[in-house]
């Protein structure tokens, strides 16, 4: 038979009113309904029926080359829009590739739909091919999970989905679509109501609790604003801002509340905790009131818990009760949404004089800065340094983990929500590369940068292919060190030295690495390069480029405060003395 | 379910038992990811029941007893709580309750133990439930300790195998479970 191949968009079987849909047409409706427009995913058997419903959808499928490179776009798409990512993939290993992206995303609250195909209803659960307890191996990294069983089931599932994944703490939900189910034909329809009986979403803080952290912050003559997450998911900067000034109080934020506030502005100490800037710290340390604007005291931001903030009066909002007194037990805490309570709270304060505060902050600001040599070799933060100029902080920047990723915070200031994304909760390898992209794809006009090291890059680099098929014009900038740069820090400090497992020996070419693929790049091996490589990766838009910055191999990222110290242990630089093993966790 | 989350380790046998009474939807998967969230903290679980809804059958009650370290404890009753198959999850330690336990028991006895077990049966208020010359079942009911204390009396006398149901709980008065 000389079957003509169909074209995208020809047929036009499911536009056919009477015809009955499949469970995965329905699937795909529901998508459509909720306002997607782009599904990230990897093909295969168990998901046919999807793929196959795809062809005729508006839905732009992107067809990543793994599948934790289809969850980190989605995921990077979630972040940078505020909206849903999803992603597809087929059952057994597809759908247990993306165990680390559901991690990633639930330890930092990110709304991720991933939609996995499954084996047909008769053979879970007997060893079929492809097959693996996706909801079983999932349970501890979702939100919530499904596993459909009845193909009617499947337009209450998504509209249950989309609503759990976004509301409250957001986080990924996950579904497990057997192939019958999805080929089965649909007679259910759209649902609008939602009956979750055990799902309730936090009421507004009372009355009586907004007056009594107003108090303790109209008394406090040393505040800090602590903003987290939860601030940029819920949008409080503005408000943040205007209770700042009312105040008078600074505001430091954790790596993913970067961009909540604008981080050049003159209240603003940058990024607190583990390698946060040396003032941030020293104010955290010294403050008489602390309050937590969706965040949840991390132990990279507390150090050793049992000296952090000690006499501090402590106030805590989330929109996560079981947040409170998990770490810190506050002496308030404010339940619901971030932008509410900080807007609440303002016309509640009558602040006290933190003149004094400021002035001492100011000094610590000048005795302590954040500084590097540019003496000595090509330095990673001189480069940082440099793209934070010369993207003028309109670019979104995503990173990778690591040394780069500390170095990228402290030195690429962020002033606008939704423009830092980065791993924090889950700390993954590989994120960074695939999450520009999901940014990129969700805004194809504005400058993506994605700062990467030399390791994490490699682990999901083979989505060179689709940034190039897609003509993506996302930015790479290795720091290219040759290490696993955080782990020859550790063990060159804590360690005596004994590089176990740190060595990157065997690193291919990056940039002709990515000529292989088509992908424009530059390497950059001494200071004099950085600017103009810089300026021709921004100008260059034909699809993505890689900037390669062979920076000096052993550098290491300070302020630091060890795993488990105190606040007031800061390293600011490298100490003559042997230094202990820390006790915190990592 | 996991049985380390079920097992008794020699690490928690010295924190105080905790009931709590966790009301769910019907839904697969509801009871692995219950058990999830105590043995994610180092809680293990004694005992598990589980009996379906009265009005609605789409609900069930699990309630179990536990040991771990208490300041654990509000935190598993929160993360239980924000599962969305949970309606709610309340600790009943130190409330007033009405408890109970069943347990069935399995006793090889001839001659005078058999005269000797069934002495400790009447002043028990158990029940043979089942009577063979070489052996009998005794079903007993009531509060932990009554049962504990029936079986230490009992075992010596040649307890052969024993089931027994885990503690039934519900809220006294009009209180909700």
């Amino acid at each position: 038979m000389n079957q003509p191949i169909a074209n995208k968009g020809e047929t036009t079987t499911a536009e056919t009113p009477d015809r009955i849909p499949t469970g995965g047409e329905m699937l795909i409706r529901c998508l459509e309904r909720e306002g997607v427009t782009h599904v990230f995913g990897l093909s295969g058997g168990a998901a046919m029926p999807i793929f196959d419903a795809l062809y005729d959808s508006k839905i732009k499928l992107i067809l990543t080359r793994h599948e934790q490179g289809a969850t980190h776009m989605a995921d990077g798409w979630s972040r940078a829009t505020g909206g849903v990512g999803v992603a597809l993939v087929t059952s057994g290993p597809g759908a247990t590739n993306t165990v680390t992206g559901l991690l990633t995303a639930l330890m930092d609250s990110v709304p991720m739909i991933v939609l996995c195909g499954q084996t047909i209803s008769p053979m879970l659960g007997k060893d079929a091919f492809q097959e693996a307890d996706v909801t079983g191996i999932t349970y501890p990294v979702v939100k919530h999970s499904y596993l459909v069983r009845n193909t009617n089931d499947i337009p209450r599932v998504m509209r249950e989905a989309f609503h759990i994944a976004t509301t409250g703490r957001p986080g990924p939900v996950l579904i497990d679509l057997p192939k019958d189910v999805t080929s089965g034909p649909c007679t259910a329809s759209m649902v609008d109501e939602i009956n979750l009986p055990g799902y309730e979403l936090p009421s507004r803080a009372s009355a009586d609790k907004l007056k009594e952290a107003a108090a303790i912050l109209s008394r406090s003559r040393r505040p800090v604003l602590y903003v987290g997450h939860g601030s940029v998911i819920s949008g409080a900067g503005e408000a943040i801002m205007r209770l700042a000034e009312k105040l008078r109080a600074p505001i430091v934020n954790t790596l993913l509340g970067k961009g909540a506030t604008p981080e050049d502005g003159p209240l603003h100490l940058g990024m607190l905790g583990m390698h946060g800037t040396a003032y941030a710290n020293k104010a955290v340390a010294d403050c008489d009131c602390i309050m937590a604007i969706g965040a949840r005291w991390d132990d990279r931001i507390t150090g050793k818990l049992s000296e952090f903030c000690m006499g501090a009066a402590k106030i805590h909002i989330d929109i996560d009760p079981a947040e409170f007194n998990k770490i810190v037990r506050p002496d308030v805490s404010l339940s619901g949404d971030a932008r509410a309570i900080v807007e609440d709270l303002i016309p509640l304060i009558e602040p006290a004089e933190t003149k004094d505060w400021l002035a001492q902050i100011a000094q610590w600001r000048k005795q302590y800065p954040l500084k590097y040599s540019k003496k000595g070799g090509l330095k990673a933060q001189h480069v940082l340094d440099r793209l934070d100029k010369l993207t003028k902080r309109e670019a979104i920047i995503t990173t990778d983990v690591g040394q780069h990723q500390m170095w990228a915070a402290q030195f690429c200031l962020t002033t606008k929500n939704r423009h830092w994304l980065s791993s924090g909760g889950a700390g993954t390898m590989g994120f960074g590369f695939p999450s520009a992209m999901g940014a990129q794809f969700a805004f194809p006009d504005k400058q993506v940068w994605t700062v990467v090291g030399d390791g994490g890059f490699q682990m999901t680099l083979c989505e060179l292919a689709t940034a190039s098929l897609h003509k993506l014009p996302v930015k790479i900038l290795i720091i290219n060190n040759h290490y696993l740069g955080m782990i020859r820090q550790w063990q060159e400090l804590f360690y005596d030295n004994r590089l176990s497992g740190a060595d990157l020996d065997g690193n291919p070419d990056f940039v002709k690495l990515g000529a292989a693929y088509g992908v424009k790049g530059w390497n950059i091996k001494r200071a004099a390069d950085i600017d103009r490589v810089l300026k021709a990766a921004i100008a260059y838009n034909d699809g993505p480029c890689i900037v390669n910055a062979e920076v000096v191999k052993e550098d290491n990222v300070f302020p630091m405060i060890p795993a488990g110290a105190a606040l007031k242990d800061m390293l600011i630089e490298r100490p003559k003395r042997k230094l202990a093993k820390p006790t915190g966790s990592t | 379910m996991t049985t380390s989350a079920l097992a008794l380790s020699p690490s928690t046998i010295d924190y105080p038992l905790h009931t709590i009474s966790i009301l769910v939807r019907n839904q697969p998967g509801v009871l692995v990811r219950v058990c999830l969230v105590f043995a994610r903290r180092g809680y293990n679980l004694e005992s598990l029941v589980v009996s379906p809804g009265v009005q609605d059958k789409n609900f069930s009650r699990i309630t179990t007893t536990c040991r771990g370290e208490l300041a654990t404890l509000e935190q598993i009753i929160k993360q239980l709580a924000k599962l969305v198959d949970v309606v709610q999850a309340i600790d009943h330690t130190g409330q007033q309750v009405v408890e109970t336990e069943i347990a069935l028991i399995k006793i090889r006895c001839e001659g005078e133990l058999r005269a000797e077990v069934l002495q400790i049966v009447e002043h028990y208020k158990a029940k043979v439930v089942d009577y063979k010359s070489e052996s009998l079942v005794v079903q007993i009911a009531g509060v932990t300790a009554k049962l504990d204390n029936f079986v230490e009396l009992v075992k010596p006398l040649g307890v052969t195998e024993m089931v027994r149901s885990g503690k039934l709980l519900i809220a006294r008065g009009s209180d909700e479970t």
